[in-house]
């Protein structure tokens, strides 16, 4: 059952992949979270991790990030073995967004913006009219420049997370790594949030990110990474991957996958035990 | 709109953020050390007027204020200086690296174990080992015993890196170690090896010999301009491990280097002035409440540290009836201190 799911995914990296792992296994200590794990993330759209909770989703990613050291197997960014490279070198190439990070208090968001610019500053040159131009547009193009003075611990976990993503922008990178960059926020303000992430790609960012909500993931992604148990069950456009059978197989989840009213991708509709009233079978 | 981000300054290919504020309350901070400092020199019971302590200092003075500043009181001011810079930086670089303003030397056990070593060759093996051990020996002696308790509680406190919370509990039970073998020590010692213990164990400044003033001198100085090379990439680790990560800096060797100095630094003062108490804890937290800045800045936090010792011990010794050790007045100004600015930034 497993295998139909899988759409065409090669053994090793795609020509126009700029990110990729290859027989990868990573753990932490003597636990192996992903074992010996394929997976190339295609240039220019927005990809999408999902899968049960401790699956490795988080795990991947960080391992795509060069965070985690695989122990076996490489993971390959533009031609090179990620762990062989820089780290300052990694900076310049690839974005990344822990896990709920967390600013020292009464930090400005403009300071915290402006630190995105690390990775292309040195001891001597330590600011830069590159610099300065860099971050005021990464402040305009998430919405936050008329915060600039205000301290980060002030604001709400939404437009903090817009902050923290102008941040990862400043970086200057075209390939965005972003942890659950949801998480603690309410619906509106993760629409909101993934909004913003779809301007980044659509001004020609690759991202890929960890989501738990799989109606948003759907919705947001082009490329769809489903995950069990440390392996990938299926990897795809939603329309092609999102079907109930799934569901069920990956997350143990009974749901109805139907049109989107407002969309063009699969909507997924759980059915839990109360208020359900099925017609014939589900 | 105004200009939202902060403005830079270039000189030829050097460039840096330029922060007016920060600049001005470090400069103000740099001018009222250098003050103290002078004055520290000048008063006593044969004071030499301030625009004497300047010229001599500068190499123009006359030939009798010379011997009174050179020989008897600039080893103690320089001691002053040296050892609240290195008290002020270390902390500043613990708290930094522990994200955590408790984070101060004197809890991670370098006090501690600087303070065993020195009881221990004062009073184990009674007048014999003091007498060969010379000032110098004991400073040595205490700067070793510092360093080796501030890198164990480093190798206990890591576990596939550093956290703040487990580096200040480990270093809250080893300093209790310590404290417990010092008490043993003094117990069991000798009445008049107990009082030559004492007198060390309060910290002061008194009676500094040039020699032990340039030991600590230089250390800290090598010291210093370590800190200041790595610095830079310091400062996205205010943000945590991966978000430094991510912005491309090797953040366990920075801080391994960083945390490194901190002990060294502060092993160097308490054993060229004893454990003087909370000059580490409290410089970076008023420096960084002077100078508005969400995290300590190094030199500030050095000079409000240089500021607090050389100001407490012109205190200790001149304004008080009885001579004081400094480490009671170092706690007795700058608590207070610290305690009015948490208060005032409550009220507004």
């Amino acid at each position: 059952m497993v295998t139909q799911y899988i759409t065409e995914i090669e053994s090793g990296v795609d020509d126009t992949s700029r990110l990729a792992a290859k027989g990868v296994s990573v753990g932490y200590g003597a636990r192996t979270v992903i074992d010996d794990l394929d997976v190339a993330i295609p240039p220019g759209v927005i990809t999408t991790i999902i899968g049960p909770n401790g699956c490795g989703k988080s795990t991947l990613l960080r391992t795509l990030s060069r965070l985690l050291k695989p122990t076996k197997g490489t993971v390959v960014l533009d031609g090179d073995d990620i762990v062989k490279l820089k780290t300052r070198d990694v900076a310049k190439k690839l974005g990344l967004l822990p896990q709920a990070p967390v600013a020292p208090e009464g930090l400005t968001v403009s300071d915290l913006v402006a630190r995105g610019r690390h990775p292309h500053q040195s001891w001597l040159r330590q600011w830069s009219s590159d610099d300065a131009a860099i971050v005021e547009r990464a402040l305009a193009m998430t919405g936050v420049a008329d915060l600039a003075d205000r301290p980060v611990d002030s604001l709400s976990g939404g437009q903090r997370q817009r902050v923290w993503i102008s941040m990862t922008l400043a970086q200057g990178t075209d390939l965005l790594l972003l942890d659950e960059p949801t998480t603690y926020l309410d619906l509106a303000h993760a629409v909101d949030v993934l909004d913003l992430v779809d301007d980044l790609h659509e001004s020609g960012c690759a991202v890929v990110m960890v989501l738990h909500d799989l109606n948003l993931a759907t919705r947001y992604s082009d490329n769809l990474i489903v995950m069990r148990e440390g392996s990938i069950l299926a990897q795809g456009h939603p329309r092609d991957v999102i079907t109930a059978d799934l569901l069920e197989e990956a997350f143990g989840l009974r749901a109805k996958v139907i049109d989107d009213p407002v969309g063009d991708r699969p909507l997924i509709v759980p059915i839990g035990r109360t208020h359900v009233q099925l017609d014939g079978n589900s | 709109m105004k200009a939202a981000v902060a403005p830079g300054v270039r000189l030829g290919s050097v460039s840096f953020v330029w922060r007016p504020w920060l600049a001005l309350v470090t400069l103000v901070l740099t001018a009222a050390t250098f003050l103290v400092f002078c004055l520290s020199i000048s008063i006593g019971d044969f004071p030499i007027g301030l625009s004497q302590v300047i010229a001599t200092l500068f190499g123009r003075g006359e030939q009798v204020d010379e011997f009174v500043i050179m020989d008897l009181r600039m080893p103690r001011a320089l001691a002053g200086l040296v050892v609240g810079i290195a008290l002020g930086v270390s902390g500043a670089l613990t708290q930094s690296i522990a994200r955590n303003p408790l984070a101060s030397p004197d809890i991670l056990g370098i006090t501690g174990g600087a303070s065993v070593v020195a009881v221990s060759l004062v009073t184990v093996s009674g007048g014999a080992t003091a007498a060969v051990v010379s000032s110098v020996g004991l400073s040595v002696a205490a700067l070793a015993g510092g360093l080796c308790t501030g890198l164990l509680v480093y190798f206990l406190a890591w576990r596939r890196g550093i956290d703040g919370f487990r580096l200040i509990l480990i270093g809250i039970s080893v300093s209790a170690m310590m404290e417990a073998i010092t008490t043993w020590l003094l117990v069991k010692a000798d009445i008049k090896d107990v009082a030559r213990a004492q007198a060390w164990l309060v910290g002061s400044l008194e009676n500094r010999s040039w020699d032990e003033v340039w030991i600590a001198l230089w250390c800290s100085l090598a010291l210093l301009a370590v800190v200041s090379c790595v610095a830079f990439q310091f400062k996205p680790l205010h943000f945590g491990d991966e978000v430094a990560a991510g912005l491309g800096v090797r953040y366990s060797m920075v801080r391994a280097v960083l945390l490194l100095c901190a002990v060294l630094l502060a092993a160097v003062a308490v054993s060229a002035a004893g454990p003087v108490p909370f000059v580490a804890l409290v410089a970076p937290q008023v420096a960084m409440r002077l100078a508005r800045c969400p995290t300590p800045p190094l030199v500030a936090s050095g000079m409000t540290g240089a500021l607090l010792l050389i100001g407490s011990d012109l205190v200790a010794r001149t304004a008080l009836p009885i001579t004081l050790p400094v480490g009671v007045v170092t706690a007795a100004i700058g608590g207070p201190f610290l305690v009015y600015l948490l208060v005032r930034a409550n009220l507004k």
